[in-house]
């Protein structure tokens, strides 16, 4: 027994030293793909949940005509499955960045996923905000402008920041998919690998791989969001 | 200072909140407005703070007719009206400092002048060593100290106070009030405060009214009306003990 399990260890451990190089770059590339998409989806969801709280019933300037279809659009995009999307996706990703095969076409896809799912994110954090704190904002002759940045971003940071931990693994995640249009990241490996050679002691490392660059994530995003917090 | 004439309001969900009101409150008085829950007593108050539009009628502030302003014009007025409200309302991310100066940097006041202002109303309210410290670690009193040093922050003439010690104990409540009081005979501002307890008008206010379903049903000098009630909801109001 203690055989095995010695031997198990030592067999993962020379699988990951000889192929140390490869998970390395692979891990680079996922963490390029992650990091690249959060900037952009954020670009794109955090004005757009910004807006649909202003749109919104009881928003500062409520439009319903405008947030109903609105609403719509993120709804149906967050609807579709990601395999679907990342495939239908492919004559898009040509026409903005000139492929539709590689990592920035997974990007590509990532963002169209990912920012409708930060838009909500973010309406659901700026709607938890207390309207009496609003209310007395606007006693106060607080505008539209202050009552957004002054008021309303800065109460939810703490939930901002929490979203922000969920949004990245969930895109680090969905990133691993993108080894089907053919996008390279830990994702592609463990298809190559663990699909294509059944290398099970491979896809292992990959996972391990995977659950610490989570886990860290997770664990700061928490303590910081814990830190920011006053009302703990 | 601050009048409602034939003042009626009906919120879009076809609620009538209240129904030809008219009152006039005068410069310096500290004025009650007593009811039971639901007459439309906050919606007065909301009215006078021009955080809503009277569906008829005029709420007159400063000799204007402000309650038909909207936007940057309506912002302006209510830079001179502070308001204090049940729940506190307080900034939860922002120190006691920072929700004091909120409403100066509202106004775009320099740094420099915003930290004396506070420290001066820190010391009025008596939290000059809690400048520092965050709402969530004040108890109710002190919380509602804080609102009341942001309520006053901008010098302004009127004072509006929604329900000021109905979180509060029987004894912080008394020591609200008799903040309220001093500090309406320290700067004269015009004050105007809503309970649903009569006793509280008795103990502050010169005058007052009584609403209730949306009516005023008696209006005058508190000292008479208590002594004289006429409505029978208010003796209703002064009769009510446990
Ligand atoms: N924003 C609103 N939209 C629709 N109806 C409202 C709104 N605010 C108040 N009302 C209704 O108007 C009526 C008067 O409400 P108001 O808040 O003025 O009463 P109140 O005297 O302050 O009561 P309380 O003592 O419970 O605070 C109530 O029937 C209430 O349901
Ligand atoms: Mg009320």
């Amino acid at each position: 027994m203690e055989y095995i399990e010695t031997g198990f260890f030592r067999h993962h451990l020379e699988v990951f030293l000889e192929f140390r190089s490869v998970l390395w770059e692979s891990t680079l590339e996922t963490l390029y793909m992650t990091f690249a998409t959060v900037t952009m989806a954020y670009a794109i969801g955090l004005p757009l949940g910004m807006f649909l709280v202003c749109l919104g019933k009881g928003g500062l300037f409520p439009n319903r005509a405008v947030h109903a279809p609105l609403s719509f659009v993120i709804n149906t995009t967050r609807s579709i499955p990601f395999l679907i999307l990342l495939v239908a996706l492919i004559p898009f990703s040509r026409l903005i960045v000139g492929s539709g095969i590689g990592n920035n076409a997974a990007i590509v896809a990532l963002v169209v996923a990912a920012a409708p799912f930060i838009a909500r994110m973010v309406e659901t954090a700026l709607n938890e905000v207390d309207v009496g704190v609003v209310d007395a904002a606007k006693s106060m002759g607080a505008n539209n402008f202050q009552i957004m940045f002054k008021v309303l971003l800065p109460e939810s940071i703490p939930s901002l920041i929490r979203g922000f931990s969920i949004t990245t693994i969930n895109i680090m995640s969905f990133s691993a998919m993108a080894g089907v249009i053919g996008a390279g990241g830990l994702g592609r490996l463990a298809i190559r690998y663990g699909i294509n050679f059944w290398r099970y002691d491979i896809m292992l490392i990959i996972i391990i791989v995977i659950v610490i660059i989570v886990t860290i994530i997770q664990f700061l995003f928490n303590l910081l969001a814990t830190k920011i917090d006053r009302r703990i | 200072m601050i009048e409602l004439r034939n003042v009626s309001k009906i919120y879009t969900t076809g609620e009538r909140a209240l129904e030809d009101v008219t009152l006039t409150v005068e410069e310096g008085d500290i004025f009650g407005i007593v009811g039971k829950s639901g007459a439309g007593k906050s919606t007065m108050l909301k009215l006078m703070g021009l955080l809503e539009m009277p569906t008829t009628g005029e709420v007159v502030i400063f000799g204007e007719n402000a309650g038909a302003y909207r936007g940057a014009k309506a912002n302006a007025i209510k830079k001179n009206i502070g308001t204090v409200f049940q729940g506190f309302n307080l900034l939860m991310q922002r120190s006691v400092a920072g929700n004091i100066a909120f409403p100066l940097e509202i106004t775009g006041k320099r740094r420099h002048e915003i930290k004396t202002r506070c420290e001066e109303l820190a010391e009025l309210v008596g939290l000059s060593d809690k400048l520092r410290a965050y709402p969530a670690s004040l108890s109710g009193g002190q919380k509602q100290r804080v609102a009341i040093a942001r309520a006053l922050a901008t010098n302004p003439k009127i004072l509006l106070c929604d329900e000021p010690t109905s979180a509060l104990d029987s004894f912080t409540a008394k020591e609200i009030l008799r903040l309220i009081k001093d500090i309406n005979a320290k700067l004269g501002m015009t004050t105007v405060i809503i309970t649903h307890d009569i006793h509280v008008v008795k103990a502050v206010c010169n005058r007052m009214a009584v609403v209730d379903e949306a009516h005023i049903v008696e209006i005058g000098k508190t000292a008479e009306i208590l002594a004289n009630p006429q409505s029978a909801k208010t003796k209703e109001l002064l009769n009510f003990d446990i």
